[in-house]
């Protein structure tokens, strides 16, 4: 892959990639040998900045991305990335207009939610929130024409190709199918958030009663 | 240990260090004082370590109430300050200057007569609890220690080994007065060619106007529009201090401490890092000259060229 570089005022610079599986794989080799001086490498959907303080600059900074993009040609994941299983209740407020603007039935939807591989590409919006991609096709879908003012903690969503889990309380606008007990953010842990670029997740349909709370205990967060 | 009582808080005040970098790949961004010099120039006269939390104040209001005899020193938008000792004596204090803030007595900050946010560190720094490696307050992501309160108590940290060296820092205000313009240099951001070719010169070319609607996150501005020379959307991507993101109104918001760590409008420009702290002290109503920058004016281009 060949970025374009862009300066991104006195001590940032933005390197545009052709898609999430160079940013993934960009970033990866990134953080697996950060240069020296670089304070902050920001993931997003076809970008990945990389903010650095003196004595790195424009150009040694540059010359290190270049480097990593032409030692990581593919897309591919470590193998070792860490894999997660969050349980989902899946009765969402939205899971009815999700069935109805995918065409599935609503139980297709959940087996579609529920059989995909899920990466958590990168973060934002809100700490801990992860956008989470290489779920089903089927499953894009417009984010609501109005968000909501209140989305609970927990909620689990479906918005363009993206799936979510809100961290927290907070407004939002993605399309609700489910939640989950499980915990993905905590200022207290370490690292404090479950979803981070790379790891892997699996939702499971869970019934009222096994809605563990296994995720914050799992390796995923000691890896 | 010495404490600081929160008796009032003006219309905001919130503990603030140098923020949490290194965690905007987890959604979260770096925070800190809105003003890093001024608050490191506190924590220099003190002999504190540079990234010490203090309190940042806006537009005054604050009292405090010492528990314990503390050295405090004021830095950021000069304002007038008066200490109360205990049997109700009267001190007027400096600016930039290092004072004692004896057991029970009080400290008063009134409105700045220029600038907004005033910096009040305490030797030995605030010792709140820190979360995910900071005692900042991170308004946006809501994340940080609890906003000082009336009856808020804030543990003062033991005091470091070293004394201040200087009792005063005889630097000139940096930002304007009330009425007067705030210059910030730009360099063009990386977003630049998403607009119309005429769109840096007319950033530059007429004063902008800080809103009312401008806060830690950043600074709503009014003036000239800046037209897109092309439609669609962005998708989202890292943000800095300094961004001037422009959303579809066409009117830029410039990125403080507390911007999103992505975001979704295009970045024209960028203000250079020591003029981001100029930018903080920028009050509603006043007026904002954009100038491009020496290195924006050799035309540096934004794209680098192959190594």
């Amino acid at each position: 892959m060949t970025p374009d570089l862009l300066r991104y005022g006195e001590g940032a610079l933005l390197v545009e990639l052709g898609g999430l599986a160079e940013v993934i794989a960009l970033y990866d080799a990134l953080t697996g040998d950060p240069p020296r001086g670089v304070t902050d490498i920001v993931p997003a959907a076809r970008t990945v900045l990389v903010r650095f303080e003196p004595p790195a600059s424009h150009d040694t900074v540059a010359s290190a991305v270049r480097c990593a993009c032409a030692v990581r040609q593919g897309g591919v994941l470590p193998a070792d990335a860490p894999e997660v299983t969050i349980p989902v209740v899946y009765d969402g407020a939205d899971l009815a207009a999700v069935a109805a603007h995918t065409g599935l039935t609503e139980s297709e939807v959940v087996a579609a939610h529920t059989a995909a591989s899920w990466t958590v590409a990168f973060c934002g919006f809100a700490p801990g929130f992860g956008y989470l991609v290489g779920g089903d096709p089927r499953l894009t879908v417009p984010r609501r024409a109005e968000s909501r003012v209140r989305v609970p903690a927990g909620s689990v969503a479906l918005a363009d190709e993206f799936s979510g889990v809100y961290p927290r309380e907070s407004p939002g606008g993605w399309q609700l199918i489910g939640r989950t007990e499980t915990v993905v953010w905590d200022t207290h842990a370490d690292p404090p958030a479950l979803l981070r670029p790379g790891v892997r997740v699996r939702f499971t349909e869970a019934t009222g009663d096994e809605r563990g709370d296994a995720g914050m205990s799992e390796g995923a967060r000691r890896g | 240990m010495a404490e600081l009582e929160v008796l009032d808080t003006g219309p905001l005040t919130t503990v603030q260090d140098l923020g949490r970098p290194g965690r905007a790949h987890l959604g979260v961004g770096r925070s800190g004082a809105a003003d890093r010099g001024a608050l490191r120039l506190a924590n220099r006269l003190l002999a504190n370590p540079e990234g010490a939390a203090a309190l940042e104040v806006t537009l005054g209001g604050l009292r405090v109430r010492a528990h314990g005899r503390l050295v405090i020193a004021l830095t950021g938008a000069p304002c007038p300050a008066t200490v109360t000792d205990a049997s109700g004596r009267n001190r007027i204090i400096g600016h930039q200057s290092v004072e004692r803030l004896p057991d029970g007595a009080t400290l008063w900050l009134g409105v700045p007569g220029q600038g907004l946010r005033t910096y009040v560190a305490v030797r030995g720094g605030l010792d709140v609890p820190e979360v995910l490696g900071s005692r900042s307050t991170d308004t946006l992501a809501g994340l940080g220690p609890e906003r000082p309160s009336p009856g808020s108590l804030l543990p003062v940290g033991p005091p470091p080994r070293t004394h201040p060296l200087v009792d005063l820092a005889p630097l000139p205000w940096s930002a304007p007065g009330r009425l007067g313009e705030l210059v910030l240099e730009v360099l063009p951001g990386p977003r630049a060619g998403w607009f119309h070719p005429g769109a840096l010169r007319a950033l530059c070319a007429e004063p902008y106007a800080v809103t009312a609607d401008s806060d830690r996150v950043g600074i709503r501005l009014s003036g000239p529009r800046l037209e897109r020379a092309r439609d669609g959307e962005l998708s989202s991507e890292g943000m800095v201090p300094g961004a001037l993101q422009v959303p579809p109104s066409g009117r830029p918001t410039l990125f403080l401490a507390d911007h999103p760590v992505t975001g979704g409008y295009p970045v024209i420009a960028v203000v250079r890092d020591r003029d981001v702290d100029r930018a903080a002290q920028a009050r509603p109503g006043q007026r904002v000259r954009f100038r491009p920058s020496p290195a924006m004016r050799a035309a540096s281009a934004v794209r680098l060229g192959p190594p």
